[in-house]
């Protein structure tokens, strides 16, 4: 057993864990962050992504402790409390999601897709940056246009932060 | 339409948790003390079960017990059923052998359950199992559908000589034969649909629970029918007594069908947990949902059609071998023969249909329902034959179909289904439209240009859902009836619980089931919750599949809103001092007819249980009514979907272009939803034609275990779709839908294919129309069209 420390959502989280815990492992298990999902065992489905200083990783394929130290956000902590996160606002305005299983790793991509590629993304950009997340249920159809919307959305906040 | 009633585009309620990552999905949900399970499966196809040695494990760390076939029996637990009895030509029942859920004696397929580690973390379970000792007594695998009935093959189980399940017929054998037999044209395929893994993104899972203080059983369990498994994990199965057993399915990520099904695990984790006095949680991971999960489709089947000299179809005729698996799966025996065969008539009017189905097992995973279970292969034989016979005979595709579509209604097909109500050209022309064919040529020679092939496939598809009406089902073999059930409760308060039987795990029930309340009761949507998933809430109910949520879910919920309508019509007359028949109720009003008096919805709840209005003896306290509402018929959503490729020659990379769907799925309670149907039924549906193949090789391995090897559809790989619809309301049910949810899957397939075929200029392509296979025929186009 080892101890890794880092910062989950702002919060700052210590344990002890088996050094072949997966940072997927560590979220739902020992912090009880159930929101970042397993979906399969090649690093492919993408169900399982969050964002580690500020970068999106497939946290199936990641150790804990090779995080030691680092900022993660998983989907618990987009929203501002009550308030939504524009992409989040976007798949449920776009009707993104059926089962939901996908969701939350589809939405952590989607948010890094904007944050590296800017606001106006096009069906094709979109599409092809979708590579490394499957969904099984809306046919990708309502995720490329949230993702659209959402980015557009991201882009119009900052502007307005600013 | 009101803004949040029927016919309206509501956002949904349930997002908020999913979009926040606050589902509770079974492997989120963890039980105090809790236990975790690992399967030691069968690496080998066909083998004799020798011996388990469980000495090494069961003294490893951590583990709590190591369970096997014979402890299972000894504890005298049923095996796992298939509820639907098929007989064969001869009027003999199947021949189904035993579906033990921890094998006894022998071992059938890879990943075949063998024995049960549990442990006091999953670590220990798997590194347990491990040192579990099985001697194997391997046998000859059988794989091959197509030889699987040979003689010289070894039989899988001893009730199946031949490893024929059944052999099953349904038509008219001699008119069919007559009309071949007269026809000016045949037209013969050979068509194989290829085997499919469902892969809903959710792995399956399951928490088995007991409490001995109560002698409560709970089992937490990705189900699309928590009552079913209920029903028969006590009543087959036997491990709990119905009345002592609660199923709860929480948030499911998707079934698809394969999370219909009552498998080992689940069963195993329930019964063990009384064995090991500790919760038993399994949480399945990929490859063992590619090994283990019900698998889809897998047909051979000889195929013709006969045409007479106008043009006009005369008849239809199949000879079909379905692949079952090496156990008859929960619906298995049903998919190929009452959800295929009766479907064969398409959107045409065909006189003579006869098809021979023969059930077959073989050393690969049981194979039951996936989204569209029967019908996809139905529709894939019926519209490959018309686009090639439309080829042979030199009429267009979209003529040939226009020229035999039927179009008067009711329409009796010679298998079994009546057609109610539907207007096939109205899909057809705006599919057309929508499509723009009129710049087909032009897209066609830009194409070629830049040295690609274009081409165009229709769909006409016609599908039975809205399963099923009890009494019809049940004198086919079925062992359950189809009706659904709702309870509506209204609270003092005036909010409204709904409790169905059906089952959400994508479909947005939580929503669309709030809408119509809304809309009946007159009441704000907000007011309206949905309970569903839980023995403990919901009496019964026979769950979510077969696209059946709709018509007959909320028909049930129509019903028991009529009831509580009917009894506070009766409230409202106390508290309104008037005659029951003088009162009006509108848009969530009850008024007094010929007076200015009137209360809410919610004010007459508060009277029905503050109950000062009237006497016992005049009226019962309350307001709540449940109803069951049994289909008198199945459903026939139906229309055209056609699909436009460009196939690059240099690589056999067919892109798709551009795709129309329109859907005739009567009356649409939230257009947003069912256009998210429609899609996600087309990517699975191009998922089969182009991607999709579960591969076994010769000696019974899953080749295909990992998304390494299954090629799953991805975003890149579509367009956006166009989607519309037409509308003829369902006339068997109140509310005039007819479902959605396979309509896609069903489609798509052959229209793809028709598609890839109208530009290669070849015959047939075979499923997954992978690049290779698309590359290869596309040599032989290229070198045609030179020749020329």
């Amino acid at each position: 057993m080892t101890t890794v420390s880092m910062t989950v959502n702002g919060k700052a989280v210590s344990a002890d864990v088996d050094p072949r815990t997966l940072l997927v492992q560590f979220l739902r298990e020992n912090l009880r962050l159930t929101g970042t999902h397993v979906g399969c065992d090649t690093s492919q489905c993408g169900a399982c992504v969050v964002h580690v200083d500020g970068k999106a990783i497939k946290a199936c394929t990641a150790l804990a402790l090779s995080h030691d130290g680092a900022a993660v956000t998983t989907i618990e902590g987009l929203a501002q409390g009550t308030q939504l996160h524009p992409m989040q606002e976007a798949f449920r305005e776009h009707h993104a999601l059926q089962c939901g299983f996908c969701t939350p790793g589809m939405i952590m991509a989607a948010v890094d897709i904007a944050n590296r590629k800017g606001p106006a993304l096009d069906e094709a950009t979109i599409r092809h940056e979708l590579e490394g997340n499957i969904c099984r249920c809306t046919g990708y159809h309502n995720i490329v246009k949230a993702i659209g919307a959402g980015a557009a959305a991201m882009g119009a906040r900052k502007v307005a932060a600013e | 339409m009101t803004a949040t009633g029927i016919g309206a585009s509501v956002k949904r309620k349930e997002d908020q948790r999913f979009i926040t990552g606050r589902g509770q999905y079974t492997d989120d949900i963890n039980r105090a003390g809790q236990s975790y399970a690992f399967f030691v499966r069968s690496p080998h196809a066909h083998a004799n079960l020798r011996a388990i040695d469980t000495s090494a494990a069961l003294k490893a760390p951590g583990v709590l017990a190591v369970l096997t076939g014979a402890d299972i029996a000894a504890d005298k637990i049923g095996g796992l059923i298939c509820g639907w009895m098929i007989k064969s030509k001869d009027g003999s029942p199947m021949r189904a052998g035993a579906h033990p859920a921890l094998a006894q004696g022998k071992v059938r397929y890879v990943g075949d359950h063998v024995a049960v580690v549990i442990a006091e973390s999953l670590a220990q379970a798997r590194d347990a199992a491990e040192l579990v000792s099985v001697d194997y007594d391997v046998l000859p695998a059988v794989v091959d559908l197509a030889k699987a009935q040979a003689a010289s093959q070894p039989r899988i189980h001893a009730e199946a000589p031949d490893n024929t399940v059944y052999q099953w017929h349904l038509g008219d054998k001699a008119a069919t034969d007559a009309a071949f037999a007269a026809a000016k044209h045949v037209t013969r395929l050979h068509v194989a649909n290829n085997r499919l893994i469902p892969n809903a993104m959710e792995p399956r899972a399951a928490i088995g629970d007991y409490e001995a203080g109560q002698e409560q059983f709970t089992l937490y369990t990705t189900s699309q029918n928590p009552h079913v498994a209920r029903l028969v994990l006590s009543a087959f199965i036997g491990i709990a007594p119905e009345h002592k057993l609660r199923v709860i399915a929480p948030d499911v990520g998707g079934g698809f069908g394969s999370k219909i099904f009552i498998y080992a695990e689940e069963t195993v984790c329930l019964w063990a947990a009384k064995k090991v006095g500790r919760p038993v949680k399994w949480t399945g991971d990929r490859t063992e949902a590619f090994l283990a999960d019900a698998h889809g489709r897998d047909h051979l089947t000889d195929a013709e059609l006969a045409v007479d000299a106008a043009g006009t179809i005369t008849a239809l005729r199949v000879k079909t071998k379905a692949n079952l698996g090496a156990y008859l799966s929960t619906f298995a025996s049903s998919v190929p023969t009452y959800l295929y065969a009766p479907l064969l008539s398409g959107q045409y009017d065909i006189p003579a249909i006869y098809a021979e189905v023969d059930g077959v097992y073989t050393n690969t995973a049981p194979v039951d329902a996936y989204r569209g279970a029967g019908r996809p292969e139905a529709t894939f034989v019926v519209e490959r034959l018309v686009e090639v016979a439309a080829r042979e005979l030199g009429k267009s595709p979209a003529d040939f179909r226009r020229q035999n579509f039927i179009s008067k209604f009711p329409h009796q097909t010679p298998v079994i289904m009546a057609y109610d109500a539907g207007n096939y050209g109205a899909s057809m022309e705006l599919a057309v439209q929508h499509a723009d064919l009129a710049g087909l040529p032009q897209r066609k020679a830009e194409s070629a240009k830049r040295g690609k092939l274009r081409g165009v496939g229709y769909s006409a598809y016609i599908e039975a859902c809205g399963i099923a009406p009890s009494q019809a089902v049940g004198s086919l073999g079925a062992g359950v009836g189809l009706w659904e059930s709702a309870e509506v409760r209204v609270n003092a308060t005036g909010s409204v619980e709904v409790l169905t039987g059906s089952h959400s795990h994508g479909q947005g029930h939580e929503t669309t089931f709030a809408q119509l309340v809304s809309q009946r009761l007159g009441i704000p949507i907000e007011q309206v919750t949905i309970v569903h998933g839980d023995t403990d809430k919901v009496q019964m109910g026979m769950g979510t599949y077969g696209s059946r949520s709709g018509a007959v879910g909320m028909s049930a919920i129509h019903f028991a809103c009529e009831k509580v309508i009917t009894k506070a019509r009766k409230v409202a007359g106390f508290v309104l001092e008037v005659p029951e028949a003088d009162i009006e109720f509108n848009d969530g009003v009850f008024s007094a007819r010929g007076t200015n008096k009137s209360a809410t919805f919610p004010e007459i709840a508060l009277q029905a249980y503050v109950a000062h209005k009237f006497t016992g003896a005049q009226l019962e306290p309350g307001l709540k009514e449940g109803a069951f509402y049994d289909p008198t018929n199945f459903t026939f959503p139906a229309g055209v979907h056609i699909a436009e490729v460009e196939i690059d020659p240099e690589t056999g990379i067919t892109r798709l272009d551009r795709w129309t769907a329109v859907d005739d799925f009567g009356i649409v309670v939230n257009p947003m939803i069912v256009e998210g149907q429609v899609h996600g039924g087309i990517a699975q549906g191009v998922g089969q034609a182009l991607h999709e193949n579960a591969v076994y090789d010769s000696s019974g391995q899953l080749l295909t275990a990992s998304y390494m090897d299954y090629c799953m559809p991805r975003a890149e790989d579509f367009p956006s779709f166009k989607v519309d619809m037409t509308t003829t309301p369902c006339p068997s049910n109140p509310l005039g839908i007819k479902g959605c949810g396979e309509a896609g899957a069903i489609a798509a397939p052959p229209a793809v294919i028709n598609a890839i075929t109208d530009a290669l200029g070849h015959e047939d392509i075979a499923m997954p129309a992978t690049p290779q296979a698309v590359w290869r025929a596309a040599q032989k186009a290229v070198r045609k069209l030179a020749a020329e």
